[in-house]
């Protein structure tokens, strides 16, 4: 489990996830805007959401249903995700 | 970093997103394994995968549909045997699903119980060539059967003693009122004189850049599918077994996992048995020339496409291609 689960930490979080599994460059967990919209700006597919969610799965230990996929366009709105599922475990 | 945006203008950002979020799920169903044609080269029989036992209770195929969509499948692509020899399974896939039927059009589907369904014809050049493969000149009846029919079109497979003769067959095609896309042949069944050579396959695409060129409105292609598809290379990587993306997902372990189409499968028709992939386990992946598999190839390689302004470009039109032969978007 992360240390900062706040929101700006999943954040961070998320960010650095996604930099590393897509093999980004020229981007940094400082530069990376959490608004980006993934699919119509940096041009992530479901293979990639599902390779992402993979990872964020087991680093939250959370379950995220593909069904929720169309919901998680930006890093801000996969953080939000995250964060309430956390809650919801209490 | 490069972003969608940065690298395509308003017009092309926009055709971008017409696709980008249609998040295509799609299989593949023998229906029958029976055929009114035995055509040479054809890897159904060749491969021997007709030999499972065929289901024939109606509502075992409606349940299995079912299940296929709770599966997450939103494109059932129906090949055999000729699906139109059992019109209640094509019609049971029709009701539930976005389908599309692949068939030799000597057969021709009621378009009263059938209005929109997306129909392929095979064919497999003109008519020397279709005698000497398949044994009849098929395109005088499919021809007839479908002429100006707006969800139809021709698939046509090219062999390579096509090479230098297409354009009188997308003539052809023009004068019935339908669209064609192109694919070649994987000659399965070692037909002599039907393997391809690096310098057909260079002449060929030159021709069929010729045709999209001087039959827009009828060929439904892309430059660049013709050059993946001729050269077998994409992005600078050669298409194989470690690259297809049309493997069946419960049987693909290949490691590590290619980017590959989600959810993919390929059933025979006892709806029990699932295929290696698209084609058949038989085939020579380093010689597979299957059309579809070329363009999922492109298509679930959208990043690597990422590089420059063309590259993207050359992705969209594939995509929009495939969109179009499957329905998802207007012609």
């Amino acid at each position: 489990m992360p240390e900062t689960n706040d929101i700006q930490g999943i954040i961070r979080k998320v960010a650095e996830i996604i930099i590393g599994e897509l093999k980004l460059e020229d981007v940094t967990v400082d530069t990376f805007s959490p608004e980006m919209d993934l699919v119509d700006e940096l041009g992530i597919d479901s293979m990639d959401l599902a390779t992402i969610a993979l990872v964020l799965q087991d680093e939250y230990k959370i379950v995220i249903d593909e069904d929720d996929y169309p919901k998680l366009k930006s890093i801000r709105m996969i953080a939000e995700y995250i964060s309430e599922k956390l809650t919801a475990k209490g | 970093m490069k972003t969608i945006s940065s690298l395509l203008d308003k017009q092309w950002h926009d055709r971008y997103k017409r696709i980008s979020t249609l998040n295509i799920r799609s299989s593949i169903y023998d229906v029958t394994n029976r055929c009114n044609l035995r055509c040479k080269g054809c890897f159904f029989f060749s491969s021997g995968e007709h030999q499972v036992e065929e289901e024939t209770d109606i509502k075992k195929w409606e349940d299995f549909i079912d299940a296929e969509k709770e599966r997450g499948v939103n494109l059932a692509i129906l090949i055999g045997g000729e699906p139109t020899l059992c019109m209640d399974r094509v019609e049971s896939f029709y009701r539930r699903l976005p389908s599309y039927c692949a068939t030799n059009g000597l057969i021709k589907l009621d378009r009263k119980r059938f209005p929109d369904l997306m129909v392929g014809i095979s064919l497999w050049g003109g008519g020397e060539d279709e005698k000497i493969l398949r044994g009849r000149d098929t395109f005088a009846i499919s021809s007839k059967n479908y002429a100006g029919d707006p969800y139809t079109y021709y698939l046509y497979t090219i062999t390579p003693k096509q090479v230098g003769k297409i354009e009188p067959v997308i003539k052809q095609i023009v004068d019935v009122g339908l669209k064609v896309h192109l694919q070649l042949l994987s000659n399965d069944e070692s037909v002599d004189g039907f393997s391809w050579q690096p310098s057909e396959l260079k002449d060929l695409r030159s021709e069929m850049d010729g045709v999209l060129d001087r039959y827009p409105r009828t060929v439904i292609s892309s430059k660049y599918y013709h050059e993946v598809i001729t050269t077998g290379m994409m992005m600078g990587r050669n298409f194989c077994w470690n690259e297809c993306p049309s493997v069946t997902e419960s049987l693909d372990n290949r490691k590590p996992q290619p980017r590959r189409l989600i959810r993919f499968a390929r059933w025979a028709a006892d709806l029990k048995t699932v295929h290696r992939c698209c084609t058949s386990a038989t085939r020579d992946c380093s010689t597979c020339k299957d059309g579809a598999a070329h363009m999922s190839w492109i298509m679930v390689n959208k990043r690597e496409h990422m590089k420059s302004t063309k590259d993207l470009q050359n992705w969209i039109e594939v995509y929009e291609m495939f969109a179009k032969l499957y329905s998802f978007i207007p012609w």
